[in-house]
């Protein structure tokens, strides 16, 4: 060992290191950033941008950002507060997500705590998963957005996939779907985008939602929704949380994993919330427990500020009215550009079918571009989106639309 | 399908089975009870193999987890044939429950999760939520090494005021950072740590990302030290910061303790440390505290340092710090990362993790900093993509509130002052407490015992010397709150209250044993 380690020390300890390959979204962002084209698009992170193209700060954070900036009263309760402020936060949450009326709200037969955003909250979860379920592997929608698996497989959980979207009518295969979950061994642990799914904007309508979690029942499988566009699919939040609801419904003790960072702007803050529903109140006592020893040996806790920020929003119902208004207009905002981009092309007359545009759902339209055109899209026109064909409909805007449209006709009309 | 029929003798096994049951309100549990034993009714899937073995229950909804499946250990006779099931070590977390209480909870929802114990409680953040728990109005909390005022608030600073109102006045957005964190933070948090001019900056051969605190920063390092040196081991002083084996341990680190502190002198067992450091396998990482050691404030001296660094070289080990009190032990940022400075001025390679908690009262807002530094800037390079490639699956960006208040604060040159000012304040308010402390004790202990490892030790905390069960007489007895380790956090300390606290510290010194 010796003297390979005097070897070591003149190389240093890290030569072993390789480079990472480039995370493949946030490597988009990088690439537009250090493009100097005026003309270029960025269709790569979902990230909601204006019609002006720019990141939007909601005026709903603005209020609440103005009541707790620098301000002594609130910044003195912020230290010793902060288990208040993330039980408001999760007890807001929640309500979102199963309805304030929901009987796992009103008992409390749900573990809940502040994460990291919807990566901090499916991490905590699939660390759990991993810790109390050893072994057992999660199912992942195909697609899905590409840091599930990374987050699932260094939480040491095995990845699977079930069947979801069919590229040729570029909605979804709904039969294989049920096949797949048909059969997965029995009480699986499934991952669900109860909304706006991510990378493909193709939902499950009620009824299918329905079948799914029939079937499920049969198969005893554990579902998890990852909720990271919560408001962004219909522009209704309640209509958005419907999938969940059929499942509360129906009796299924779930997992959720819901995210602020598009539906409030809050990106950076890294605000979300992880809960498990449990068979009782004591049950979820010990489960929370445990999600919080395993955060502690993370992060110890989430950042404050975000958690104000959103528990501010959440309980004064006057700014929460107004951030209900908010999300309605960015989601509009989405349909709207949607609608043109699928009518600029059609004027162009392009041999495509681009009815998906507008019938796929959320920040993302999965266009069907292949590899090599979207690597044309970077190349020629300085559009920015993942190699998957994967758009972010929230970068484009009533002055480049036009732009976008003429360059995807380009690049498909021989294809 | 095939009808195999399990008894109860080989169904102890089983009952593990069934604690993982999703049952739904409309099914049934076909069991019945006769004489202690019980028949089970199971389906075999036809398709199985021996370790994806399912149980399905008669009724349609009742099935068995396959997961749990795995932890039984025994042989289950089902039928003609026996299946055998892949034996797994005790899962410690998972409690199993017995086999006639499922049948009473036949038509309830059991979850998934039914076999989840409770955790323990933290013992440091335990010892914030018992004295939440306490009334008596002359309880004193000495347990979270949080920063208090004399009045014993908590405290924000001045600077991080003026730096949040200017972030407001000048609306800026809330986008993701990058992974890494704002590159503004990042700059200022490595020239704060080495110096603006120091070569390893220059050079650019540190690579720094943003992280959550302390914490996340090491954990972090952690899961970069699992995937680039598996088997390494990491030393770590005994004691330390009761956190620090549950990062190693969730990161799968593995790790053992060197010699740090001497209860009978009360102080550094500085030959223990150098001992157990050589005697550690080459190439391990050590564990130092940058400053102000937690919990027991000793810090080696400068000399000592030196021989610290000397000996970690010798067995090619790499230093790894951990910065929590930067500003906070003397009062003085530059002289507080005078360790760090001297490894690397040295050419060693190392890895810092950065807090922001304490010296800018930053707590909740979770902002740090690992930092690693290599012989190379393309090493460098490497190692900061690495470390975003583990963050990714961890959180996907830092939070930007913590990064932006530190980048204007330490970016500004007037803000920058001002917090210098505040930092020798505070550093200044815990010294003179420990001052008034020690002259309380000597006054009325006399019993001749030394008390001047209270003026010798550094930092925020003290280790007091007591034992666990002399600790438990503060609390019980005089409502002061301190871990079991006999440390108390003298930021939680005010001038009014050290005479009282010397009367505790005496009574449980000389009256528990």
């Amino acid at each position: 060992m010796s003297t390979s380690t005097k070897a070591l020390n003149r190389l240093g300890w890290w030569d072993r290191v390789s480079p990472a390959s480039k995370d493949p979204i946030t490597g988009v962002t990088e690439a537009f950033l250090a493009d100097t084209n005026p003309h270029k698009i960025n269709l790569g992170v979902g990230a909601y941008r204006d019609d002006e193209g720019k990141p939007v700060v909601l005026q709903c954070v603005r209020n609440a950002e103005a009541k707790i900036a620098g301000c002594d009263f609130i910044n003195v309760g912020r230290e010793s507060n902060a288990t208040a402020v993330g039980s408001k936060l999760v007890e807001e949450s929640v309500k979102l997500a199963y309805g304030k009326d929901a009987n796992v709200v009103k008992e409390g037969t749900l573990a809940g705590l502040q994460a990291l955003s919807g990566t901090g909250a499916c991490r905590l979860f699939a660390e759990f998963q991993r810790r109390f379920h050893p072994e057992s592997p999660i199912y992942f929608p195909d697609p899905t957005w590409p840091n599930h698996p990374n987050i699932w497989r260094d939480a040491q959980v095995p990845v699977r996939t079930f069947q979801y979207y069919h590229p040729v009518s570029k909605g979804l295969n709904f039969a294989a779907l049920m096949d797949d979950i048909k059969n997965a061994p029995d009480a699986s642990f499934f991952l669900l985008h109860p909304c706006a799914h991510n990378p493909t904007g193709v939902d499950p309508t009620a009824e299918q939602w329905r079948e799914i979690s029939y079937q499920f029942k049969v198969k005893s499988h554990f579902p998890f929704f990852d909720v990271a566009y919560q408001g962004f699919a219909s522009g209704d939040l309640d209509m958005d949380a419907q999938a969940i609801r059929i499942f509360l419904e129906d009796g299924h003790l779930i997992g959720c994993a819901q995210s602020f960072a598009k539906n409030m702007g809050l990106y950076g803050h890294r605000v979300g919330c992880l809960s498990v529903l449990c068979a009782d109140a004591k049950q979820a006592v010990a489960v929370k427990s445990q999600l919080q020893q395993i955060a502690r040996a993370m992060y110890s806790n989430p950042p404050i500020h975000g958690l104000l920020l959103v528990s501010t929003i959440l309980s004064d119902p006057e700014t929460k009215a107004l951030w209900v208004k908010e999300v309605k207009v960015m989601a509009n905002r989405i349909q709207q550009m949607r609608s043109t981009l699928r009518e600029s092309l059609e004027k162009l007359a392009s041999p495509l079918n681009w009815e998906h545009i507008t019938k796929q759902v959320g920040m993302f339209c999965f266009s069907g571009l292949t590899a090599d055109q979207v690597d044309r899209l970077v190349r020629e026109f300085h559009i920015y989106l993942t190699r998957d064909g994967r758009m972010s409909m929230a970068g484009v805007t009533t002055s480049n639309v036009s732009y976008l449209a003429n360059a995807i006709h380009e690049v498909t009309r021989y294809n | 399908m095939s009808h195999l029929i399990a008894s109860l003798n080989d169904l102890d096994p089983l009952s593990k089975v069934l604690t993982g049951f999703d049952l739904f309100r409309h099914s049934a549990l076909f069991i019945n009870k006769r004489n202690n034993h019980s028949k089970l009714i199971c389906n075999h899937r036809p398709s199985m193999t021996s370790t994806s073995t399912m149980l399905s229950l008669a009724s349609a909804s009742l099935t068995a987890s396959l997961s749990v499946h795995e932890n039984l250990k025994g042989r289950l006779k089902l039928g003609g044939g026996s299946l055998s099931f892949k034996k797994e070590k005790a899962n410690p977390f998972i409690n199993t429950k017995s086999f006639s209480r499922i049948s009473m909870v036949a038509a309830i929802k059991v979850s998934r999760f039914e076999g989840v114990t409770m955790a323990p409680p933290d013992p440091i953040l335990g010892v914030s939520e018992a004295f939440k728990a306490d009334n008596d109005e002359k309880k004193l909390n000495l347990g979270v090494g949080a920063y208090r005022t004399e009045e014993l608030q908590p405290y924000v600073l001045n600077v991080v005021k003026k730096a949040e109102n200017l972030m407001v006045e000048r609306g800026e957005n809330k986008e993701y950072l990058p992974i890494e964190g704002l590159a503004a933070f990042n700059k200022v948090t490595a020239e704060l740590l080495f110096g603006a001019s120091n070569p390893v900056i220059k050079e650019q051969r540190v690579a720094t990302v943003q992280g959550l605190s302390g914490t996340g920063s090491l954990r972090l390092a952690a899961a970069l030290i699992e995937r680039y040196f598996p088997g390494a081991k990491v030393l770590i002083s005994s004691p330390t910061w009761g956190n620090h084996k549950n990062i190693f341990n969730d990161a799968r680190v593995p790790w053992s303790e060197y010699r740090y502190y001497d209860p009978k002198t009360v102080g550094l067992d500085f030959d223990g440390m150098i001992a157990d450091i050589k005697a550690a396998p080459e190439g391990s990482f050590v564990l130092l505290h940058g400053c102000a050691h937690n919990p027991t404030g000793i810090d080696p001296t400068p000399e000592q340092w030196e021989k610290i660094a000397d000996v970690i070289q010798e067995k090619n080990h790499i230093p790894f710090f951990d910065v929590a009190y930067q500003g906070f032990a003397s009062g003085s940022l530059d002289a507080d990362a005078g360790s760090v400075r001297l490894f690397a001025a040295r050419g060693m390679e190392l890895l810092v993790a950065q807090s922001y908690s304490k010296n800018l009262g930053l707590y909740a807002e979770r902002i740090g900093a690992i930092n690693v530094v290599c012989t190379s800037a393309d090493a460098a390079t490497r190692v900061k993509s690495q470390l975003k490639r583990l963050a990714r699956p961890m959180y996907s960006n830092p939070p930007i509130h913590g990064a932006k208040i530190v980048a204007n604060v330490v970016g500004d040159p007037t803000l920058f002052n001002e917090w210098k000012a505040e930092m020798e304040m505070m550093a200044g308010r815990i010294k003179n407490v420990r001052q008034k402390l020690y002259d309380s004790l000597t006054a009325k202990d006399k019993s001749g015992k030394d008390w001047s490892f209270i003026l010798e030790q550094i930092g925020m905390f003290s280790f007091t010397g007591l034992n666990k069960v002399q600790s438990d007489n503060m609390t019980n007895k005089w409502h002061v709150y301190m871990t079991k380790d006999g440390r108390i956090s003298l930021a939680g300390l005010s001038l009014a209250k050290c005479e009282y606290l010397a009367d505790a510290i005496i009574d449980s010194f000389h009256n528990v044993s």
